[in-house]
């Protein structure tokens, strides 16, 4: 087994070069990797999300609002909400925190419930915070109406 | 013009103040925009383009471009919710380094392997083809043998397009070597439907999520994986506190949040535990007799059966019986028998989970009260035991007749958007014809040639070369011309250092790839084809419960890109049937000399019978070009396939109406629980169940062991990697990633590992190492908190940075029986950088 272990490895360095000049030169073609395919990229640093966002933007009427703050150590499961502390209905003056929306009480069927509907409970399906960072690619999509730049 | 908000409080104090004092004073407009047109935004429906789930969404549209997108509340999938992909679909579309124009490695103005990519147009990229295509296919055009020609494509091509490429591979170049990227994420579903049903796909349908008491994740991560899916079931479970859900997996991920039974286990001892759960269902006599009498056979499937590696593989060498699914009639009382090894003590010992926990598991199951659904993903199909693991799941289900009732079946999810429409029904498998026919059966085929007016002998007998071959037949020099389409494989087929770039930069091979944007995979190719995407073309997807959904073309396609529907129509002009078919079979069909492929598979009476004037949406580019409606005709053409043989879909027009519907569709009725009498109109009255994909209607129950991994961790690779998903990002990121809000929400892979594991490498949360494994190595940091808490002796790395390519360190193992990849374990070792 150790014999082709090491046979396999030579086999792998071997071929490693026999294919780099192909993926040297790669012009316009240079996918998200930004450069060729034999090259390790060094790792991104880990990004971390800032403790207070707030420039973010809606980009049409029904996306779901963008977290503005960090969520380290937010518990969610079916014993606690930690966002629900600030963000529900009852709470959310005392926070200063933005109200979730009235189509969270809605249930499946569209009829009104009298609290959050459990099909909303796990908020971070749909909200996500974020890192501090460019846009890999920039992204040429336009808002319109009222939320056009 | 930048109003701050104090100059906008400003401004209105000023009006208010002048209304007091009766000053009009100039105002450049009302807050509101009253003209309709200004505003108007065009809405249309269309299903999600990521996940197998199958939501619905409302598409915007102004001045030919996505101005928004919201969750369809119309839609019975996911009534107007979408997770937060789904929320941004208006903006895959936009990344801006979509494609504009073919790409062609040259020099000097000439093709070159090595060289560099430089603009070509649409009639030289197809020229180019066409030159390296004929000159394949002439190497084997009057032998027995299959042109070395291979095309991979996908679980999200449109229905349309899946049928057009088994065409145009299938009966037009004479290769079965076609297979989807559905084979890396389904096919070991697909293998156990057919051992165990005969008849692919889920008989239970998503209406199960709110009608059951227990629901069973087997290797799936739904809260991220499925989210719409995730939300359906923890509204069930959080409005019943008494609905049990267990969540078993080899870390801790988001879905264990609502779990009453999470349960991590050893990798691999998934089937240790599905057979002590059938050995505490017999032995607490709680198996449903009557239902197992009537309506089962029992079968010991053969073992030892090695890991789909090269034959030459030492464990390929060592197996007894490599990829062998033959199995052999037994009693009940010999399976009783055979599953009684798997004690309740023997399995805590191989899995690790608590004893307490398998028992609360098993109880569930076993209890004849309660109605229990179980739903699996990639833990069950990427495993080299993958079949074996679904048939298990299945003996479960059937031996206490829990299956085909509301609320109660084993449900096996899907990966993308079509891989059941198009990967699965249409029969893009290189063993596989629509309507789960094979290329094997003598009478499977006929009825094809039949369909497709073509003379007998037309389509290849033998099985073509499965994904994870094909990469091994480029390297080896065995596939020459190779097109692949709506994927990225070279990010994501496993071994990528020693299969996948080999193969692909074999100087033998040439290699085209069509796609929206520069992948990794285009970048390992020859040619590039610019493709247009989602909405920029008219559609179908059919979804993981067989629900089928249309959509229209609601957009012009992005400058200079095609639909790859096109592509293939318009490629298959370029060939003189005399340079494709052998002299025996034209001999046979003189009446096709002189024809071309696009005459012989597009415009043979059907599939062009469509004219313009049946089509009610606003554009399709296709129609324009080819002068018919040519999406209507070939999924008219392909529904004759499964019509009468339980696989019936609607008329084509009912489908732009509805929502989608769930096939069969008789008499204009979807069909929500198949095999069972009263909801499945193919069931004979009077006979209750009929598993009517078998001869006899009767399902199998299977007797197959624990066998350990292809590779497990040892002292040199001393940890368990396993490879996934994030909610965030679809598969490979080549959409996701170009969403900005996206990709801050998870910018980059890293790799998830327990704090022990870290401290005892002297690693810290963010530090930089090297990951091996004995096929390659990848630089990236790790991560101890966060969604994911894996156990000691375990990371796990997701896939979709192309950064970080994770599958230089995956094994190519596949189960010997469906060829699908183990993507979830192989040994690593991790090195401070």
């Amino acid at each position: 087994m150790k014999k082709l272990l090491i046979s396999s490895a030579l086999l792998f360095s071997i071929q490693a070069l026999s294919f780099n000049p192909a993926l040297a030169a790669d012009g316009d073609v240079t996918s998200l990797r930004s450069q060729s395919l034999e090259v390790q990229d060094p790792p991104e640093k880990l990004k971390n999300y800032p403790k207070e966002n707030l420039d973010l933007r809606i980009n049409y009427v029904q996306q779901p609002p963008l977290i503005p703050h960090h969520i380290r150590n937010y518990e969610v499961d079916r014993k606690t909400n930690k966002c629900l502390t600030c963000h529900s209905f009852k709470n959310y003056k005392r926070y200063g925190a933005t109200k979730i929306s009235v189509t969270h009480f809605l249930d499946r069927d569209g009829k009104a419930l009298s609290d959050v509907s459990p099909r909303r409970y796990f908020c971070l399906q749909c909200h996500v915070p974020q890192v501090k960072a460019q846009p890999l690619i920039e992204n040429t999509f336009e808002p319109t109406g009222a939320l056009a730049k | 013009m930048k109003v701050s908000r104090r100059d906008f409080v400003k401004a209105q104090a000023a009006s208010a103040a002048a209304v007091a004092a009766g000053i009009s004073l100039p105002s450049q407009a009302t807050n509101l925009i009253t003209k309709t047109s200004d505003t108007e935004i065009h809405w249309d429906k269309a299903p999600c383009r990521f996940c197998g789930t199958g939501c619905s969404v409302l598409v915007g549209t102004k001045n030919g471009k996505i101005v928004a997108t919201q969750g369809d509340p119309e839609s019975p999938v996911n009534k107007g919710l979408n997770c937060v992909k789904g929320y941004f679909l208006s903006k895959i579309m936009y990344g801006k380094d979509r494609l504009k124009t073919p790409m062609l490695r040259m020099t000097d103005g000439k093709f070159d392997k090595n060289g560099e990519f430089a603009p070509i147009t649409w009639d030289q990229a197809f020229d180019i083809m066409a030159e390296k295509w004929k000159a394949a296919i002439a190497k084997t055009r009057n032998s027995d043998e299959m042109p070395p020609v291979g095309m991979f494509g996908s679980g999200q091509w449109t229905v349309f397009e899946g049928y057009a490429a088994v065409k145009l591979m299938k009966a037009g170049f004479r290769t079965n070597h076609i297979d989807p990227n559905a084979r890396h994420c389904m096919a070991s579903a697909v293998g156990g439907f057919m051992r165990t049903f005969g008849i692919d796909e889920p008989m239970g349908c998503y209406d199960d999520l709110e009608k059951a008491d227990a629901f069973v994740l087997w290797g799936s991560n739904m809260a991220e994986m499925h989210p719409i899916l995730w939300t359906r079931l923890s509204d069930r479970a959080l409005s019943a506190p008494e609905v049990e859900v267990a969540v078993l997996s080899t870390y801790k991920h988001r879905s264990f949040e609502l779990a009453t039974n999470g349960m991590v286990f050893t990798p691999q001892t998934d089937l240790a535990i599905m057979n002590y759960i059938a050995h505490y269902i017999i032995e607490s006599g709680n198996v449903n007799h009557d239902f197992v009498e009537k309506h089962t056979n029992f079968r010991r499937g053969t073992t030892d059966i090695g890991y789909g590696l090269r034959p030459e593989h030492p464990l390929e060498q060592a197996a007894a019986n490599p990829g062998k699914g033959s199995s052999t009639p037994m009693t009940f009382d010999e399976f009783a028998e055979f599953v009684s090894e798997y004690t309740l003590e023997y399995t805590v010992e191989l899995s690790g989970v608590p004893a307490e926990n398998l028992l609360r598991l098993a109880k569930l199951y076993a209890d004849p009260k309660i109605n229990v659904v179980s739903y699996w993903t990639m833990g069950f199909n990427q495993h080299t035991r993958g079949v074996w693991a679904n048939n298990m799941c299945y003996n479960i289900h059937l031996l206490t007749g829990k299956i085909s009732k509301p609320g109660c079946g084993p449900f096996s999810l899907t990966g993308q958007p079509s891989a059941c429409g198009t990967a699965r029904e249409v029969g893009t498998f290189s063993h596989r014809l629509p309507a789960d026919l094979l290329v094997k059966k003598k009478e499977h085929r006929d009825v094809a040639e039949k369909i497709w007016k073509l003379p007998e002998g037309a389509v290849p007998a033998k099985n073509g070369y499965h994904a994870v071959l094909q990469n091994r037949m480029l390297k080896d020099g065995k596939l020459n011309v190779y097109w692949t389409m709506c994927n990225n494989n070279v990010q994501t087929a496993a071994n990528i250092n020693e299969e996948v770039l080999p193969g692909y930069r074999n100087p033998e091979a040439f290699i085209v790839c069509s796609d929206p944007y520069p992948t990794v995979t285009a970048q390992a190719s020859d040619l590039v084809l610019p493709t247009a995407m989602w909405t920029e073309k008219e559609g179908a997807f059919g979804n993981a419960e067989r629900r089928t959904q249309f959509w229209y073309q609601q957009v012009p396609a992005s400058e200079g890109s095609k639909s790859d529907l096109w592509q293939m129509v318009e490629f298959s002009k370029r060939f003189k049937v005399e340079e494709v078919w052998s002299d025996e079979l034209l001999a046979k069909s003189p009446q096709y000399r002189g024809k071309t492929l696009y005459d012989i598979l597009y415009r043979n009476g059907q599939v062009d019978a469509y004219p313009k004037s049946d089509f009610k949406g606003r554009m399709n580019d296709e129609m324009d070009d080819f002068g018919f409606y040519l999406q209507k005709g070939l999924f008219e053409e392909y529904a004759s396939f499964g019509r009468g043989h339980g696989h019936d879909l609607a008329p084509f027009d009912t489908y732009h109406q509805v929502r989608g519907l769930r096939w069969p569709v008789v008499n204009g009725k979807e069909t929500l629980w198949r095999f069972r009498e009263g909801s499945d109109p193919y069931v004979e009255k009077g006979s209750e169940y009929q598993f009517y994909g078998k001869k006899d209607k009767k399902a199998i129950i299977f007797a197959l062991p624990y066998e350990p991994a292809a590779e497990s961790p040892d002292e040199e690779y001393d940890l368990w990697l396993c490879t996934g998903r994030v909610l965030e990002h679809w598969h490979s990121g080549t959409m996701t990633r170009r969403v900005p809000e996206l990709y801050r929400a998870f910018p980059d892979a890293v790799v998830f590992i327990h704090p022990d594991d870290a401290k005892a490498r002297g690693l810290r949360r963010g530090d930089e190492v090297k990951v091996i494994s004995r096929r390659g190595e990848m630089n990236s940091r790790i991560e101890t908190r966060g969604r994911n808490r894996v156990p000691k002796g375990l990371v796990f790395i997701p896939f979709f940075d192309a950064k970080q390519l994770v599958n230089r360190l995956t094994l190519d193992a596949t189960d010997p029986l469906s060829k699908e990849t183990d993507y979830k374990k192989c040994a690593i070792k991790i090195e401070k950088v």
